[in-house]
């Protein structure tokens, strides 16, 4: 077994050192009645080129965006990832290390967290940022339990339902424990209902919620939102799309006082739901609050700059039940891919990637709604998602695109059932006006 | 024996490298008619400034990072006897079909009927986990230990409610990993500690104390953190079951019963795993990981939906799921690592998988019997997969287990866990894993040893420790003194 | 050994108390100090905010741990200790004089009776400190 060094003979000679006469002898505590008396029922060990085969069979079943035209959304995107990329964090070093615990043999990993939490911050416009949390929704969870702890103990969170349905799953999930009331606001033609929003804010409310561009793609008035949360004396967390920031103006900038969201679009593979990145970002006076790790610099004995964990007390290893979450890793890898992403694409390229994306998406959108019966659904300014309604079935027309190797976009029905007519469509920077051409040829001959 | 030369002298950030001008992208030139963006939106949504990211070319980038990559230890360089972190050998293989297209370039929300490749894959895995585990079913979705763990809490939580009882206490020992008692806190439970006993395992007259009806859970880690099978824990769960409380094991250490015996044999009702340790995914520097969490039958209506469902025709996520807690992730799970987890188990078989075990335990108490004349062991053997010694003998000395570990470091080694469990004095926690070989386990041993000598005849030595990594001891005080998190231009 | 003045209160979670008419002056101990390391943050309570005897006020941390702070006396905190928000490293060099954390206008002073005199908290450190 290759990934076993020990030969039989070692293996001798180490339990005589131990003086046991077998492997047995060292099991004696576990309780006879407990011991399997059988193997593990699993399928044999595969050698490698069977693995090999068997593993593209079963890739082989899926829709993967390098065959199929990808348009779709919903919080993950096909945007470029650079190719060095996978090159520097497949680095054994960077790859197969732990947790810079031992900061002296950790500063490679120290440091690009660094590196990370600068940009992450820069990016958003806020103070401080954090080393990552899981995904753009366990960020959000964690903002909203920080709202409730930072507002001694309010316990109602005021969300608008443009914030992705999945993300208000996960904070439903989050918010048993602590017992936080959940009241939601709805939009008016694709934006948060700012007089709805109003009515539902009081003294009783912890963080008010919001995203931008919101699950539908439409942008939203963060600093109004932030100027409602504050007259209430509440936090106002807003998740972001973070490939957006290069263009467009940063919540940090409006008024945010926790921001969040979503970080695969930053050079993290697609991988059909994980792992992804939660970044996570706020003000200077709320650092104490913050879940999550972070690294900060110092110097060492000889003077030289260095950099360590810190602020660790509040952290579930030290503070245990009172820390501020019990987040354990960070997803430092994809923290990483992050890193080298925006690194590559520098000051110029992400704005490019804006632009980019905001004239395709435009013109899709355009496009697609010349179709005879086709409409945009919303008339609020968007980025680079929009929602279609369509004359007919959006499970089948999608099921009908996929034929011609184009995946349409995600049908709402599931996430909103007025919404039940209604196509989501993403249309990123690597889509070309070919693609979109196609797409619109083939999406009007569907809804005929 | 040689220390390891980390080419001290690169001290750069990134943002020092920076030249106005510089790219490190190549993008195209945009194909459709309106792409000035002052056209399409109304310039109020528009950032005043651009972000102040590098101005790097490809060449800056690739050298300033493989420099970076040279000034960490890894598993793939050092030996990294970790304790309860399982640094075992990440095999390239599992990095290989992580990137296979089909796998790595499938976005979530894609048709159910276009995934079947991705779903069955989750859904054998689930399987196998379960059967590994001795339980029911299988979520796949928490993102790591903690989310897993997470929940663990939350369906006990669900369980209780669905039966009419509203418990609000659960049982976790002083010797537990510290997420036990935060994510319990985060389910909104009271947290209660029990003592560990002379051997380092539950104490059963605390428990017996502090089990009434009010108790939802005790949480236990199987082997505990000292490395030790807890020999009482039918009894245990016997005796937790009698008073209608749930009993939640923390899977950290599973690399040490693969094939010898289970959570769910053992009267667990939850269980989650590491896949980051057991499951060979890589630690990445402090992640990603994946935290999937296992079931007994009667908390399988509780778990995190979506569940994997097979079906007549192929495979589906199942989202009917009316008891269930909700979600902790967006999506359905690290999928990418999940690949790899699947990737290894179909490589080692149950064979394979056994003789994980049977070698991780036959290494710790190799170690535990080559350092137990050198450094005091708190609770003698034999142990499983992890030992656990104390380096009071030497503190005595003006030697702590913090300078033991920064000597390691000079001599070629990434350290143990130290100060971990918190019931041991100057805890070090050793797990070797089953992937090392004799000679790397001597030579740790023989450096354990030298420093052992050197506490009594040259301490000096140990204090100056690390004098070989890119830099010497840092002044975490002034870290969190005058907190300094991010750069700036000067 | 012995950095514990004569004229203080203590308590047995290592805090001090030093009566000054109907306020008492509030701190940490030498030893509390030193087994804390190098503190680096404290969270103190606002003026106005009632504390009970015994009850935890606030919380000190140094790089790797964390105290809950414990009130000597019942009462209401009269003036925080503004120079240790920027200056935590005060607690460790000068416990009882500039380390001085919150002042507490006392609402039973016979509480006082109940907490040890120096002789008994060094007796209490003599024996390990709990």
């Amino acid at each position: 077994m290759r990934y076993i060094s020990n030969t039989p003979a070692q293996q001798k000679e180490m339990l005589r050192t131990i003086g046991a006469a077998g492997i047995e002898d060292l099991l004696s505590p576990i309780p006879p009645k407990a011991r399997l008396s059988r193997p593990l029922n699993l399928p044999a060990g595969l050698a490698e080129t069977d693995l090999v085969r068997h593993m593209r069979e079963l890739a082989s079943r899926n829709a993967s965006a390098d065959d199929f035209v990808c348009f779709l959304g919903g919080g993950v995107y096909d945007h470029y990832i650079p190719s060095p990329i996978n090159h520097l964090i497949s680095r054994g070093e960077f790859l197969t290390a732990y947790t810079p615990y031992q900061p002296e043999a950790s500063q490679g990993t120290l440091r690009t967290i660094y590196e990370y939490q600068t940009m992450i911050a820069e990016l958003t416009g806020m103070d401080v940022s954090n080393a990552s949390i899981y995904d753009g929704a366990s960020s959000l969870a964690e903002a909203v339990l920080m709202a409730h702890a930072a507002t001694d103990g309010r316990e109602q969170l005021v969300i608008s339902r443009g914030v992705n349905p999945l993300y208000r799953q996960v904070v439903a999930s989050y918010a048993e424990g602590p017992r936080l009331r959940i009241k939601e606001v709805p939009l008016g033609d694709g934006a948060t209902d700012l007089a709805q929003l109003k009515k539902a804010v009081s003294d009783k409310t912890a963080a008010v919620v919001l995203q931008s561009p919101n699950f539908f793609g439409c942008l939203e008035d963060v600093q109004a939102a932030a100027e409602i949360a504050h007259a209430a004396k509440a936090l106002c967390v807003v998740a972001v799309d973070p490939v957006a920031l290069g263009l467009l103006a940063p919540p940090g900038a409006l008024g945010a006082d926790i921001v969040v969201g979503e970080g695969q679009g930053l050079g993290v593979p697609l991988s059909y739901g994980g792992p992804y990145l939660g970044f996570f970002a706020t003000k200077t006076d709320l650092i104490r609050r913050m879940p999550g790790r972070l690294v900060g610099v110092t110097v060492d004995r000889d003077g030289k700059r260095g950099f360590v964990l810190t602020l660790q007390t509040r952290e579930q290893h030290i503070r245990r039940e009172k820390a501020t979450s019990n987040i354990c890793t960070n997803v430092a890898l994809c923290a990483l891919m992050a890193t080298i992403h925006l690194a590559l694409l520098g000051k110029q390229g992400l704005r490019k990637v804006g632009e980019l994306a905001l004239a395709k998406a435009h013109y899709a959108a355009a496009s697609l709604s010349k179709i005879r019966g086709v409409r945009l659904r919303f008339a609020a300014p968007f980025f680079k998602e929009f929602v279609l309604q369509l004359p007919k079935s959006p499970e089948r027309v999608v099921n009908r695109l996929v034929k011609e190797r184009i995946l349409a976009g995600v049908p709402l029905k599931p996430f909103d059932r007025s919404l039940k007519d209604c196509l989501l469509v993403a249309v990123t920077e690597k889509r070309t006006r070919q693609e979109i051409d196609a797409y619109v040829q083939a999406l009007s001959q569907a809804v005929a | 024996m040689r220390a390891y030369d980390n080419k001290p002298g690169y001290d750069k950030l990134i943002f020092e490298l920076s030249s106005p001008g510089r790219i490190g992208y190549s993008l195209p030139a945009a194909d459709v008619p309106t792409s000035d963006p002052a056209k399409i939106l109304p310039s109020k949504h528009f950032r005043a400034t651009p972000p102040a990211l590098p101005e790097v070319s490809e060449v800056d980038v690739v050298r300033h990072y493989s420099r970076l990559s040279q000034m960490n230890y890894g598993v793939d360089t050092h030996f990294y006897p970790l304790g309860s972190c399982t640094m075992k050998y990440n095999p390239k293989i599992n990095e290989d079909m992580a990137r296979v297209p089909g796998f790595a370039r499938l976005h979530p929300l894609i048709p159910d009927a276009h995934a079947q490749g991705a779903l069955q894959l989750m859904w054998e895995l689930g399987r196998d986990l379960a059967e590994i585990a001795g339980l029911d079913a299988v979520s796949l979705q928490p993102a790591a230990g903690a989310q897993g763990e997470l929940a663990g809490v939350l369906m006990i939580r669900a369980y209780h409610l669905d039966r009419g009882e509203r418990r609000t206490k659960v049982l976790v020992p002083d010797s537990a990993h510290g997420t036990n008692p935060a994510s319990t806190a985060i389910a909104g439970y009271r947290v209660i500690q029990l003592k560990s006993d002379a051997e380092g395992g539950v104490d059963l007259l605390d428990l017996e104390r502090n089990l009434d009806e009010e108790v939802a859970a005790l949480m236990v880690t199987v082997p505990n953190t000292v490395g030790l099978f807890e020999p009482r824990i039918l009894e245990i769960s016997e005796l937790c079951h009698a008073k209608g409380a749930q009993v939640y094991m923390d899977g950290a250490n599973l690399n040490a019963v693969l094939g010898i015996t289970r959570p769910g044999d053992l009267g667990f009702d939850v269980c989650h795993f590491n896949l980051h340790k057991t499951f060979t995914t890589p630690h990445g520097g402090g992640g990603p990981g994946a935290g999937p969490v296992g079931v007994k039958a009667h908390l399988e209506p509780f778990l995190p939906t979506p569940v994997v469902a097979k079906t007549e025709d192929g495979y589906e996520l199942d989202w009917k799921r009316p008891k269930s807690i909700g979600k902790l992730q967006a999506f359905w799970g690290n999928f990418a690592m999940l690949v790899r987890a699947y990737t290894y188990i179909r490589t080692m078989g149950p064979d394979g998988l056994r003789a994980v075990s049977d070698n991780a335990i036959l290494n710790a108490n190799y170690l535990m019997k080559r350092l137990e004349p050198h450094y005091d062991l708190p609770h003698p053997g034999p142990c499983m997969h992890e030992c656990v010694f104390s380096a009071r003998r030497q503190k005595k000395l003006g030697v702590s287990a913090m300078d033991v570990a920064k000597r390691l470091l000079d001599l070629g080694f990434y350290a143990p866990s130290t100060y971990f469990p918190l019931v041991v004095e100057e805890a070090l926690m050793i797990e070797p894993t089953e992937t090392e070989s004799k000679e790397t386990l001597d030579a740790f041993c023989d450096a354990m040893i030298q420093i052992a000598r050197e506490a009594e005849s040259n301490p000096k030595i140990i204090h100056d420790a690390p004098l070989t990594t890119s830099v010497r001891r840092l002044d975490q005080t002034l870290a969190a003194r005058q907190p300094n998190l991010r750069w700036t231009p000067r | 050994m012995g950095n514990y003045p004569a004229d203080l209160k203590y308590t047995k979670e290592h805090e001090w108390a030093r009566v000054e008419g109907k306020r008492a002056r509030v701190g940490i101990t030498a030893y509390a100090q030193e087994q804390l390391g190098d503190v680096v943050f404290v969270e103190l309570p606002k003026v106005g905010t009632k504390v009970s005897q015994m009850q935890p006020f606030g919380v000190v941390e140094s790089v790797k741990a964390v105290s809950d702070l414990f009130a000597p006396l019942s009462g209401e905190v009269a003036e925080v200790n503004a120079e240790l928000l920027k200056k935590p490293e005060l607690i460790n060099q000068d416990p009882y004089g500039k380390g001085w954390m919150l002042v507490i206008q006392v609402s039973s002073p016979q509480e006082v009776n109940a907490l040890l005199t120096v002789k008994q908290y060094e007796e209490l450190l003599a024996k390990g400190g709990h």
